[in-house]
């Protein structure tokens, strides 16, 4: 039975989104369905139809990277790079739920996201980057 | 030298691939009629195989099958000894050893198939425990189960137990860890007579795989060519064991005269392929009563599973290190690694270091209480210092300064005020809070004449554009390799940071810089790059093209015509190694390591009474490291390794059934999420060696060596409770806490 997270890597040869562990734990997996971040090996395809998908590589407008992309780089939130498709789904996600997220948000809205890596303490940097970057663009603020 | 890269925090040079999702992983590479391969493993720890059946319901014509027997060279994964077959013929020795290997285009297909191979064996008596081996309830290896031991002696131990006033002995475990890199092991190999073998695959160490792929195929080393892909995480799970999983993509691609891609999933990486060490260390410690450390004598063990790999090498350096920091006149350290029936187990970041030091920081910690010193105070009386010995005899040159490092991180911890508060509001409380310290070394760079033996090379080429490139065998793995030799590049030619590109490491196209292990990326090859960069511009000034002060375009012009008048502009840089240093590898004795990187960790925990849970609340990593090339990625490296060890610590717990690991799925083999990692407060001193890039001392590897123990000392701090082994999971301190308050009732 094929899962949402085959269909993009194999068929749709979109290959951004990673497969960490088959299970719904690592979260290297993630992209935004419907709006809503969900693990796409625990997707059937069929499940999918029909929906709005969006994965890591329409997160940046063309090369303009977004702000959450942006962050992770001044931030230093990707060291080897394969949990950072996930992540920043996961980050722009949260951002959109929660545009000033407090520190336990933060942690909560990225908790099934796993970095073996960083510790994520750059990651979390990069989240109040992001934060800060979206907030200073927003109309009103200038 | 102007320092305009160095010391600053750019961005990471493969940063916008990995923040887009375009960076190419193995798995995310596909080539022309590429066939998937699995592989069919031992569910019996230990036995002889009889027979091989393939089931009905599947079409085998299909298939390609090898076996030991389709081997062009030698069944063997060479490394150190040569114990250790690439594919299992006669016997077996641990639980998922490789025995059969199947390719096929349909990936699903090619799962059924592996679930309907049968193979038929004839158990063998196992062993699974360091006491059992070390027993010789079954010899599994050799005469006496011993892959390798040490013995290293400092002055008189023996003599030395009469200047003692007390004497304190204490025995301490450390469980396997999983590496856990979020990129699952994976190759791609197309291989043929005619062309010979090449792979891609995530890897540490392109030329330790050519070097296990060579008498393997029986082909010479130019008919081997190995090419690291973009790696997702490595921390040693990916030194040693990338040449099974190359040689078994190697051997099916040989045999269907196809491309073939292997790549595990979760459950299959956790189960079959490397782990940390397990170990056992007794001390004996003698001290006078004014806290005066006079002789250690400590038995070291480590499980190196079923074949020997790097068993020996993991023992050296937990041997050099089991002793701390400290000044001690008499010191024995007697080590083994044995043999037991589990998956043979490898290099994991710290790499021997982190078990022995855990032993010797909670060993201490009991000391003081038995002797009625604070812990810190019994440190101060023995820390080692400029003009005095370590355990193996070398003479420590550098300005160390524990006192500083240790006054820093208390500071930085609220290290007494917190101690007294939890004192004073422990009592009746629910969670108990307590603090707790590890001080330690680790050595960077290969051990003894290791350096000397690799004599790693790094060549540099500029082209006619006035792009500089860097040919190393050094991989990126996400510790920043191609940021730093980039920065230290850059700033010897004195170009921009955006001039330097950094070669794929491929074996067709690169000199062997060593392997990425052991912290010496940045300190050694590092040093590499900066010579081989100097005498690439010494090149370009001597030949008249360039002046000293020159702008970058004057750079990219001289390039050019250098290039269109006289041919390739290259240059070579070999490792040399400082000056003074003698190791014997007989007595074991001398200059370990060129340096060491100095700490002191706080560790501040909260113990719930109720759920036996210990949870990290806050984490202080105080280190002296020469000098800070990258801001950013060097806190980078400590934040990463101390999580890791927080993990070691208190979480991630390997199952054992009868050598296989039960747990092998990150649904219960947990690693640290966000909601579980504390703050973690880096700290940098810096005092410059000499011989590193800059200043630099090699750092990967240190922050896995003290979380641990201060978190144990730290949950003694909370609850009273003395608890010897790690991980200290609820489990164990629900039957360490219940034990006492049974004991106190």
């Amino acid at each position: 039975m094929a899962r949402l997270l085959d269909v993009l890597r194999e068929e749709m040869h979109l290959t951004g989104t990673k497969e960490g562990c088959g299970e719904g734990e690592c979260g290297a997996c993630a992209v935004l369905m419907n709006g809503a971040i969900v693990n796409s090996c625990l997707v059937p395809a069929i499940v999918a139809d029909e929906a709005d998908i969006r994965t890591i590589e329409g997160i940046a407008c063309g090369d303009q990277l977004h702000a959450v992309q942006e962050a992770f780089l001044e931030c230093g939130g990707a060291q080897c790079g394969i949990c950072t498709p996930g992540m920043v789904i996961a980050s722009v996600a949260l951002l959109e739920r929660h545009p000033h997220p407090t520190d336990a948000e933060i942690r909560e809205g990225l908790g099934g996201n796993l970095c073996r890596c960083t510790g994520y303490q750059k990651i979390f940097a990069a989240v109040v980057r992001a934060c800060e970057s979206i907030n200073e663009k927003r109309p009103g603020n200038q | 030298m102007e320092e305009k890269f160095f010391g600053h925090s750019v961005i990471r040079k493969e940063g916008r691939e990995k923040v887009t999702g375009r960076a190419r992983y193995v798995d995310d590479l596909a080539f022309p009629e590429m066939l998937h391969g699995v592989t069919v493993r031992s569910s019996v720890a230990r036995g002889r195989i009889r027979g091989i059946r393939f089931g009905e319901g599947i079409p085998w014509a299909e298939f390609t099958i090898v076996t030991a027997a389709d081997i062009p060279g030698k069944n063997e994964i060479a490394l150190i000894e040569h114990d250790q077959p690439c594919l299992a013929s006669e016997v077996i020795n641990h639980p998922e050893e490789a025995i059969v290997l199947l390719a096929h285009p349909d990936r699903y297909l090619l799962e059924e198939a592996r679930r309907a191979v049968q193979i038929d064996v004839e158990p063998l008596p196992a062993i699974f425990s360091i006491e059992d081996s070390i027993a010789k309830r079954v010899v599994i290896f050799g005469e006496d189960n011993v892959f390798k031991s040490y013995h290293m002696e400092k002055g008189d131990v023996d003599a030395a137990w009469a200047q003692a006033d007390l004497i304190i002995e204490g025995e301490y475990r450390t469980g396997a860890q999983e590496q856990l890199y979020i990129e699952n092991q994976g190759m791609i190999a197309t291989a043929n007579p005619a062309d010979g073998v090449t792979v891609w695959g995530s890897l540490q160490c392109p030329y330790y795989v050519h070097k296990a792929l060579i008498p393997l195929f029986g082909l010479p080393a130019e008919k081997i060519r190995v090419i690291q892909t973009e790696t997702g995480g490595g921390f040693g799970g990916k030194e040693e064991y990338p040449s099974v999983i190359a040689g078994h993509a190697a051997l099916l691609a040989w045999k269907s005269g196809k491309p073939v891609k292997i790549i595990y999933d979760r459950a299959e990486d956790m189960v079959a392929t490397t782990k940390r060490h397990p170990s056992r260390t007794r001390h004996r410690t003698g001290v006078t009563r004014d806290g005066k450390l006079v002789a250690m004598d400590i038995d070291f063990v480590i499980d190196g599973g079923a074949y020997a790999t790097l068993s020996s090498v993991v023992l050296s350096r937990g041997t050099i290190h089991a002793a701390g920091p400290y000044f001690c006149p008499n010191v024995r350290v007697h080590s083994r690694a044995v043999a037991t029936n589990a998956p043979p187990h490898g290099a994991f970041r710290g790499f021997g270091a982190p078990q022995s030091i855990f032993a010797v920081e909670r060993h201490l910690d009991q000391i003081a209480r038995a002797i009625n010193l604070t812990p810190e105070e019994f440190r101060r009386r023995n820390f080692i210092g400029k003009g005095q010995t370590t355990a193996t005899g070398q003479l420590i040159k550098e300005d160390v300064n524990f006192n500083a490092l240790l006054d820093r991180a208390f500071r930085e911890s609220d290290y007494h005020a917190k101690r007294e508060r939890f004192a004073r509001e422990n009592p009746g409380a629910t969670i108990k809070r307590g603090i707790g310290f590890a001080s330690f070394m680790h050595g960077a760079g290969f051990t003894g004449s290791g350096e000397v033996y690799l004599a790693s090379v790094v060549e540099l080429e500029a082209t006619p554009e006035g792009i500089v490139r860097v040919l190393a065998a050094s991989t990126e793995i996400g510790q920043g390799a191609n940021t730093i030799f980039s920065q230290i590049a850059a700033d010897a030619l004195g170009i921009g940071y955006d001039r330097i590109e950094i070669a794929q490491p491929d074996t067709g196209a690169v000199p062997n810089s060593g392997p990425t292990v052991a912290s010496r990326t940045s300190m050694v090859v590092g040093n590499l790059v900066e010579t081989a960069a100097l005498s690439l511009k010494r090149t370009l000034l001597d030949s008249g093209l360039l002046c000293d002060a020159c702008t970058e375009d004057e750079f990219v012009r001289a390039c050019r015509r250098y290039i269109e008048t006289r041919g390739p502009l290259r240059s070579r840089s070999q490792y040399e190694p400082p000056p003074g240093l003698h190791w014997d590898d007989k007595t074991y004795s001398g200059d370990a390591y060129g340096t060491y990187a100095w700490a002191v960790y706080v560790a501040e925990v909260a113990v719930d009474t109720v759920t036996f849970e210990a949870r990290v609340i806050d984490f202080v990593a105080v280190q002296e490291v020469g000098k800070v090339i990258h801001p950013v990625l060097a806190a980078g490296q400590i934040e990463g390794g101390v999580a890791q060890a927080i993990g070691m610590a208190l979480y991630e717990n390997v199952v054992w059934r009868e050598g296989r690991m039960a747990n092998g799925q990150m649904t219960n083999y947990i690693m640290p999420t966000a909601a579980d990692i504390p703050p973690i407060r880096v700290f940098f001193e810096e005092q410059p060696y000499p011989f590193g890039p800059h200043g630099a001392k090699g750092i990967g590897e240190l922050p896995m060596d003290g979380p641990a123990p201060a978190i144990l000392n730290a949950i003694e701090n909370a609850t009273g409770i003395c608890v010897r082994e790690i991980p200290a999971t609820p489990e164990v301190l629900m039957e360490a806490m219940t034990e006492k308050a049974g004991a106190l009732a």
